[in-house]
């Protein structure tokens, strides 16, 4: 019974829930921090729990609608409005549902490591609230089915990361680096906005269902898909918009980096619904398909390329994570390209957007674990810079097992995660065009070449004596990048079934663009 | 043409406001660029949302036979403002802490992320 009432209700509770305890948290915080901490992480626990219920329910039983304010859960469509849905619609189908995984799982893991990493500083309960309104954002813009509401919860993300980035105000660069974000974010966001407004003007809907079905691709439609495009490429950190990302990732302490990596993937989310869901053959699919190719690649060789000579671990794990944004585009990007050639598709097109897809996942889990490895080491010896660092390994032997883990898994070897995606990736662009796959692995090559580096100077060597007293991290903060770590090795040693279960229904709901109208809107 | 001087005002209001970002090196003078191309694409919407011989949609007052019109853009910019005024709010912000730190709101003075 009361499940029911749960599988019925969750993409509302998945909402209402962290908005709830992030409400709430600043009052809890004034009895003591440890009852504040508890309720936090009993949020981020209820919540997780929902966004996995909701997952399991969608990949089960197939795609979800929510509608807020009418009479059942799933009557989109008033009878007396004309076949208009005008209220707010949620639709999960199984990337929103895959999407939210990523976000539950990462999510909890982050709030158990900040719990002992964020301890030594003041003002928690601001810092707790707005972790918990960022999750709010993100679960909404990936859940969302209505272009406003995404503008909505995007803007939640940028005001909540922003405040999050800026909260150790380092002498005032965490405030620089938060600024240039949130400046970029806001102008791209109106960006959006407008879009959405030429979207308004021509098809007067918002829903995205009811958009497809109705779109023309005009003139104005291929300014809105520019704007749009560019504003989100600009979020989720792509190349040419991406001097933000090294800044914002850099400055931000180190949980709230690896959450930075969700949210920028739940940009990415939107480039693929708005390629795919809104748009999807009426576009002229290998143009926009080649320009989505061309900025993952552009990605990955400047992503990495400006990686190998920083000294800050956390600015070259950063330049980092734009190359691996890369793979994702490149891979979707080539699935893209090829989309609406059905024999093409069958050959490599699935297999590309599979590989893109799974690396979405992979990369949250194994960047995440390696920004949380590099707050460890700096929670210990308080500096981020390579050339003072050394001989950790001694002290740290967890910390320093996670770090290859993630290392590995981020430079493709296999048995790790990392590996399983990018070789779907190589395969399949393979056959597409064999220069992009060896532009790919080549870049592969020079990330495990960077990392061999960071590894050695941060934990290899005799014991350096400033770093004599140096201990273990706390085991919050190891439970929390265990989460992670295992679930890295898990994926990486049994990719066919992750990919069977979770990424191919996936993929097939991005591109089975009828499916998702029909879904909203009835039998098409 | 009468009925397109909304748009041209966007049009305007929107260059106005990027040439303002684009060119200005104080931070107040950044902030005032978005929150003028945030008025601009607020326009945009109220203009979108006009009816010629539309009527409120409220049921009661309807004469037959007119156009009621959906006021769904009205309700997208109310909430565009309110998310304006949070982000004015959390810039200026910014600009307070940078001013305090820095002793300066001039962008050529805030770079010393790049050494």
């Amino acid at each position: 019974m009361i499940w029911d009432v749960i599988v019925a209700q969750s993409p509302a509770l998945l909402i209402a829930i962290p908005l709830l305890f992030a409400f709430f948290c600043p009052f809890i915080g004034k009895i003591s921090n440890m009852v504040r901490n508890i309720w936090v992480a009993v949020g981020m626990a209820l919540t997780s729990a929902v966004a996995l219920i909701l997952a399991w329910d969608v990949y089960a039983f197939g795609t979800r609608i929510y509608v807020f304010g009418a009479q059942a859960a799933n009557y989109a469509l008033p009878l007396d409005s004309g076949g208009i849905p005008v209220r707010i619609i949620f639709t999960v189908d199984p990337m929103s549902a895959l999407m939210q995984i990523i976000a539950a799982i990462t999510g909890l893991a982050i709030i158990l490591y900040s719990i002992s990493s964020e301890q030594r500083h003041s003002g928690l309960s601001s810092f707790y609230t707005l972790y918990l309104l960022m999750i709010t954002g993100i679960l909404g813009m990936v859940s969302t089915g209505d272009l406003f509401n995404f503008f909505v919860f995007l803007e939640i993300v940028s005001i909540a990361s922003a405040g999050l980035i800026a909260y150790r105000v380092d002498k005032g660069l965490a405030v620089e680096a938060a600024l240039k974000y949130f400046v970029l974010s806001t102008i791209g966001a109106l960006a959006i906005l407008f879009a959405i407004g030429i979207y308004y003007g021509e098809y007067n809907a918002l829903n995205i269902a009811m958009i497809a079905s109705r779109m023309q691709f005009t003139v104005l439609d291929q300014i809105a898909l520019v704007l749009i495009m560019a504003a989100l490429a600009m979020k989720c950190g792509s190349v040419p918009m991406h001097f933000w990302t090294p800044d914002a990732y850099s400055m931000a302490p180190s949980s709230i980096t690896a959450m930075l990596v969700v949210a920028s993937q739940a940009s990415l989310y939107g480039i693929f619904r708005v390629l795919f869901t809104l748009y999807n053959v009426t576009l002229n699919t290998a143009t926009v398909g080649w320009i989505v190719i061309v900025l993952g690649v552009l990605s990955m060789v400047i992503g990495v390329t400006m990686a190998i000579p920083q000294k800050n671990v956390k600015r070259l794990m950063a330049y980092h994570a734009i190359s691996q944004t890369g793979y994702m585009l490149l891979g979707v990007g080539v699935g893209l390209a090829v989309l609406g050639n059905q024999p093409l598709m069958d050959s490599f097109g699935y297999t590309a957007m599979e590989g893109g897809i799974f690396h979405i996942i992979n990369h949250a889990m194994y960047k995440g674990l390696l920004f949380l490895t590099a707050g460890a080491v700096f929670f210990r010896i308080g500096t981020y810079n390579l050339n003072k660092m050394g001989g950790l390994g001694h002290s740290m032997k967890w910390t320093m097992v996670f770090f290859i883990i993630g290392a590995l898994a981020i430079a493709g070897i296999p048995p790790f995660n990392g590996f399983a995606s990018k070789w779907m990736i190589y395969e399949s662009v393979y056959v597409f065009n064999p220069i992009l796959a060896i532009i790919a692995m080549v870049v592969s090559i020079l990330t495990l070449a960077s990392f061999v580096k960071v590894f050695h100077s941060i934990f290899m060597g005799p014991k350096l004596p400033e770093y004599e007293g140096v201990k273990e991290a706390p085991l919050p903060m190891l439970i929390g990048m265990g989460i992670l770590a295992v679930i890295v090795i898990l994926f990486g040693i049994f990719p066919e079934t992750v990919v069977s279960t979770l990424i191919v229904p996936a993929a097939h709901a991005l591109t089975n663009q009828g499916a998702y109208i029909a879904a909203v809107l009835g039998g098409v | 043409m009468f009925l397109n001087i909304p748009y041209i005002a966007v049009v305007v209001l929107a260059l106005i406001g990027l040439a303002t970002i684009l060119f200005k090196r104080n931070l107040i003078k950044i902030f005032l660029g978005i929150v003028i191309l945030e008025s601009a694409v607020n326009l945009f919407l109220i203009a979108l949302g006009y009816r010629e011989g539309g009527i409120a949609p409220i049921y009661t007052n309807a004469p037959a036979g007119e156009e009621m019109v959906f006021s769904t853009v009205q309700a997208l910019t109310l909430t565009s403002i309110v998310i304006g005024v949070a982000t004015t709010a959390v810039m200026l912000t910014f600009a307070m802490v940078l001013w305090k730190k820095y002793g300066s709101i001039e962008t050529n003075k805030i770079r010393r992320l790049k050494e």
